[in-house]
């Protein structure tokens, strides 16, 4: 694993998200709310790529004809087959145990933290002033 | 010759009425009247027509052509040549066919009446299903409140096709009285032909409604999990009746499958179709539709995933099989012996606390 920053904070607004690719592997950075989460971008079902999915919040029922809606931009809809997955787990809704797409640790740094790192794949430049979404991959 | 069907449970019986007559003693006179009055025959329904070799095996048809037409011809071919300990009757006269709210109630009431009467006081080793008139839903659960006292009615009986889908909130007082009692909802075979019996039209034969039936109940699964029936009402079971078997899993599949990408739109159904019919549903046994082949009909049943499903029945007098044993050959004998008697009881509450004794006929 190693760690790569892959974009500054102010580049992705809070619920929009960022599609980057890191050697071969496609993954998915998320604001919520300005947390950052990243996911494979891969959907564990057919291969939808999540970032062209649809934002949405978890609908839940206490009892038929009620709806509880919530964390709303938590949640992904593929937009293959509108499977469910948590943004901020990876796990899918309708089989969370066994269906999710893979997560990894993200972290905001400082950019006069970056300057010193072991960091790969910069593709922008990197400035003390700024804060840097950095993902471990 | 014997069967191995011996103390078996048979969930699904039909009494036949023999002539509109026989429930007169059961109505008021305005509708004794009526039927004289205005001619009315039968109410046989075009479900089963009364010459059509389904409904009824050739060699248990009386002179006149009808059979099971007393709870003696029950008692001579389920109890003496089937071994079976106890019997469910569901009549299936067309009282559902009404269009008058109050003919259907009085209809239904008599009907209900005549099967207590002709049926259950002649006979302790039968059982019977509640008519309900869905007409009119206030109508529906009094009758049962009317009847659920006698322990001998274990369960309520709709069609599989009428006016609108059973799922649907108008009917859950239904449901709420079903699980008040401990009462599974039995879905027939069957429709009220307030609709053509398959979604395309009318058919032109017979064989068509017959064979379309599983689109009924594959309709009926999906609107009762769809609207939340289950949700609301955790405790109910739902039995198919007549329905066939091996539609049912690829039918689950399919179900399974849109629901994880469709279940925003009912957000109380929160575990997969597949479950919920695992744990709410039952189907009788007869018209098994698998090839005869032993090995067939093991994988078959394999693919319901589940030993509790299947519920011993001969559907006497329709005429689905030949021979002496309704259980076709392949069922593990396991699963066999759950089907014959621990599915049933697991399934009818009323059966486990009012069981005769073993060896009391």
């Amino acid at each position: 694993m190693a760690r790569h920053v892959v974009a500054p904070v102010g580049e992705i607004p809070a619920g929009g998200c960022k599609l980057v690719a890191i050697g071969n592997r496609a993954i998915v950075v998320f604001n919520v709310n300005g947390e950052f989460f990243a996911l494979n971008n891969r959907c564990p079902h057919k291969g939808g790529s999540l970032a062209l999915g649809y934002r949405t919040g978890l609908l839940e029922s206490p009892e038929p004809g009620e709806y509880r809606y919530s964390r709303q931009g938590e949640i992904i809809r593929c937009p293959w087959h509108s499977w469910e997955f948590d943004i901020r787990t990876g796990r899918s809704w309708c089989d969370p145990q066994r269906l999710r797409t893979r997560q990894y640790p993200v972290s905001v740094e400082p950019g006069s933290k970056l300057v010193e790192g072991p960091y790969q794949a910069e593709t922008f430049p990197v400035t003390v002033e700024n804060d840097y979404v950095v993902i471990e991959a | 010759m014997t069967s191995s069907g011996a103390g078996s449970i048979d969930c699904d019986v039909h009494p036949t009425v023999p002539d509109l007559r026989a429930l007169f003693p059961y109505l008021d006179e305005v509708w004794r009247e009526s039927i004289e009055q205005r001619g009315i025959l039968s109410f046989e329904s075009a479900s089963y027509p009364p010459n059509a070799p389904i409904t009824a095996r050739p060699e248990w048809r009386g002179a006149n052509g009808q059979a099971a037409t007393s709870a003696a011809d029950i008692g001579r071919h389920v109890f003496d040549r089937f071994k079976s300990s106890l019997a469910i009757c569901n009549c299936l006269y067309g009282v559902q066919l009404v269009l008058n709210e109050d003919m259907a109630i009085a209809f239904t009431r008599a009907l209900n009446d005549w099967i207590a009467k002709e049926w259950l006081d002649r006979d302790e080793r039968l059982r019977a299903s509640i008519v309900v008139p869905m007409q009119n839903v206030e109508a529906a659960v009094a009758e049962i409140e009317r009847l659920a006292p006698d322990r001998r009615f274990v369960q309520i009986l709709v069609l599989a096709m009428q006016e609108v889908p059973l799922g649907r909130r108008q009917f859950w007082p239904i449901y709420a009285a079903a699980e008040r009692h401990k009462l599974p909802l039995g879905i027939h075979a069957g429709s009220s032909y307030r609709h053509p019996v398959t979604a395309l039209g009318w058919p032109s034969y017979y064989v068509e409604d017959y064979a379309a039936q599983a689109q009924g109940f594959q309709s009926q699964v999906a609107s009762l999990i769809s609207e939340g029936v289950f949700a609301k009402f955790p405790a109910l079971k739902v039995v198919l009746m007549e329905s066939g078997v091996t539609w049912l899993p690829g039918f689950l599949w399919r179900f399974s499958k849109y629901w994880r990408g469709l279940r925003t739109e009912v957000p109380w159904v929160d575990r997969p179709p597949e479950e919920i019919v695992r744990e709410h549903f039952r189907l009788t046994l007869q018209p098994f539709d698998a090839p005869a082949k032993p090995d067939l009909v093991e994988r078959a049943v394999a693919h319901l995933r589940s030993e509790d499903m299947l519920l011993y029945s001969s559907d006497f007098p329709h005429w689905q099989f030949d021979g002496n044993d309704p259980v076709p050959a392949g069922i593990p004998e396991g699963l066999r012996r759950k089907i014959l008697v621990e599915n049933p009881i697991a399934t009818y509450d009323r059966l486990k606390t009012d069981r005769p004794q073993e060896g009391v006929r």
